[in-house]
């Protein structure tokens, strides 16, 4: 029974893929993707995944923390609006994006006026729009990875005279280490098929907004043969990384 | 374990097939009502659903009562849906290449009729800020400016455009669909952009539009058709008449489209 249902969610999440292998151009696909559009969605995509993915370890490590270790009123509704991107249509966060970080936005007047910086129709767009709807998953893993963990080699830490900043550094984060690869991977996953926020908020442009899903969103429209090899290169790339990383860390978790 | 594992793989296959086999509301009766399901160009968004209301009102066919459904949409993606097989009673595309193709691949197989054309026209945030005057202005180097991208059927047509004008520009965004463009020029985050005549009246108050006499040239002819395999054939019938009638005429014109 149990395995009957475990072959049906298998048979549910690869039916898809089968779908897409089954149509792919075979015998047209290296001309395909020796396309420049290809490299560079392709790059923009990996490189500005990466970029929010880092974003994201920085500030959302210690906010993980402080939500797992610091009992503060309003706890839970910080909680709260820091998953919200998680359950938010991807297409409303980019227009709320639009509307506070646009050039007629809160923010994004002043940062305009201020540094002559606009995000909007801009990479670094891109990288906000992905950091927007990724950084749950960092947090949400590495806050689950600390509540697991003992605060009692935090406490010894202090005992012994250590600062907070040194046994944050030299005890918690090696004890959380694999929640935090394990975080950066979902969220990298999550940035790099990014699509409706940063289409609403990033716009399209190749080379400079048009990133992997964009493209193949766009190819859909006139070329199918370019949609599917796009695609499939999204595909590829993503379940090497899943593999490689699920090999090395997740074992550990 | 391999047996129910094989059960469980064909199931799923059940599944998925019956999902096929019931996406779609063609053919349905919502509350003894027979549906007309329409897939439209995105830019018939408004002038459509007018002209669904009075159709499902004013039909001699309704009797037991239309309920006319709509999948708005770009028209290449509403192609790529009905090669797929999505069922569908009419098909009404903003281009009469996309149109040739639905012909060539099944999907359509009655002859066309063309019941509108469309002309390009400038875009600018209420109040025109930057000063757009004319096509030439999208060439200015300070100005954030907004097309429809290459593979949809506004994009294509701006495009033309330009080139035919000789105005060089370099976007800077060049969005799925017209609607998405409209919405980031009505929020003030483009200056300026080409986006349908009949947008600018969609987009009310926030947006201004300025005509460019060049684009009569290049306008698009938009083309109506019941699908191949309708299941609703004679209603479909009915609704493509209607929307040539005078009455589906004077709704196009409301909504700022011009006489084919």
């Amino acid at each position: 029974m149990l395995v009957g249902l475990a072959g049906l969610a298998v048979a549910f999440v690869a039916l898809p893929f089968v779908g897409l292998l089954q149509r792919a151009p075979w015998s047209g696909l290296p001309a395909l993707l020796a396309r420049p559009l290809v490299a560079e969605a392709l790059g923009l995509s990996l490189s500005s995944a990466l970029a929010a993915t880092a974003i994201s370890v920085v500030v959302g490590v210690p906010l993980a923390w402080v939500l797992a270790r610091h009992d503060f009123p309003g706890r839970a509704l910080v909680r709260a609006l820091v998953t919200l991107p998680m359950v938010l249509p991807p297409v409303v966060g980019g227009a709320a994006l639009l509307f506070a970080l646009g050039r007629q936005g809160l923010v994004g007047r002043w940062l305009e006026t201020q540094f002559g910086i606009l995000l909007p129709f801009s990479t670094a767009g891109v990288v906000v729009a992905q950091t927007f709807v990724a950084l749950p998953f960092l947090v949400v893993t590495v806050e689950a990875g600390l509540a697991s963990g003992d605060p009692r080699y935090e406490d010894a830490a202090a005992t012994l005279g250590a600062s907070r900043w040194t046994a944050f550094r030299r005890v918690t984060l090696p004890l959380v280490a694999p929640s935090i690869v394990a975080g950066a991977v979902l969220c990298w996953a999550r940035a790099l098929g990014e699509f409706g926020a940063t289409i609403t908020f990033a716009g399209n442009l190749a080379g400079r907004t048009q990133t992997l899903p964009l493209a193949v969103f766009l190819a859909l429209e006139d070329d199918r043969d370019a949609a599917i090899a796009l695609s499939l290169v999204l595909v590829a790339v993503s379940l090497a990384v899943l593999v490689a990383l699920r090999g090395r860390w997740f074992a550990r978790l | 374990m391999l047996r129910p594992l094989a059960v469980a793989v064909a199931a799923g296959l059940a599944l998925a097939l019956a999902g096929c086999a019931d996406g779609g509301a063609a053919g349905d009766t919502a509350g003894g009502a027979r549906v007309l399901s329409v897939f439209a160009a995105a830019s018939l968004t408004d002038a459509f659903s007018e002209i669904g209301e009075v159709f499902s009102s004013s039909s001699p066919t309704s009797s037991p009562g239309v309920e006319v459904r709509f999948n708005f949409g770009p028209s290449s993606g509403l192609l790529t849906q009905l090669l797929e097989g999505a069922p569908a009673d009419v098909y009404a595309s903003a281009d009469e290449a996309t149109m040739d193709e639905a012909r060539a691949g099944g999907a359509v197989a009655e002859r066309p009729t063309a019941f509108a054309r469309n002309v390009l026209a400038l875009a600018v945030p209420a109040g025109n800020p930057v000063r757009v005057r004319g096509l030439a202005d999208l060439a200015r180097d300070e100005l954030l400016v907004g097309l429809c991208a290459a593979e949809v059927p506004c994009g294509r047509l701006a495009r033309q455009l330009l080139d035919r004008e000789a105005v060089r520009v370099a976007p800077d965004t060049e969005e799925p669909d017209v609607r998405s463009l409209l919405t980031k020029i009505e929020a003030g985050e483009l200056d300026a952009g080409l986006v349908y005549r009949s947008d600018v009246r969609a987009g009310g108050a926030r947006v201004e539009g300025i005509e460019v006499p060049e684009s009569e040239e290049v306008g698009t002819t938009y083309p109506v058709a019941p699908v191949a395999r309708a299941a609703e054939p004679e209603l479909a019938r009915a609704f493509v008449a209607f929307v040539v009638s005078g009455e589906g005429r004077r709704i196009l014109a409301d909504h700022g489209f011009l006489a084919p």
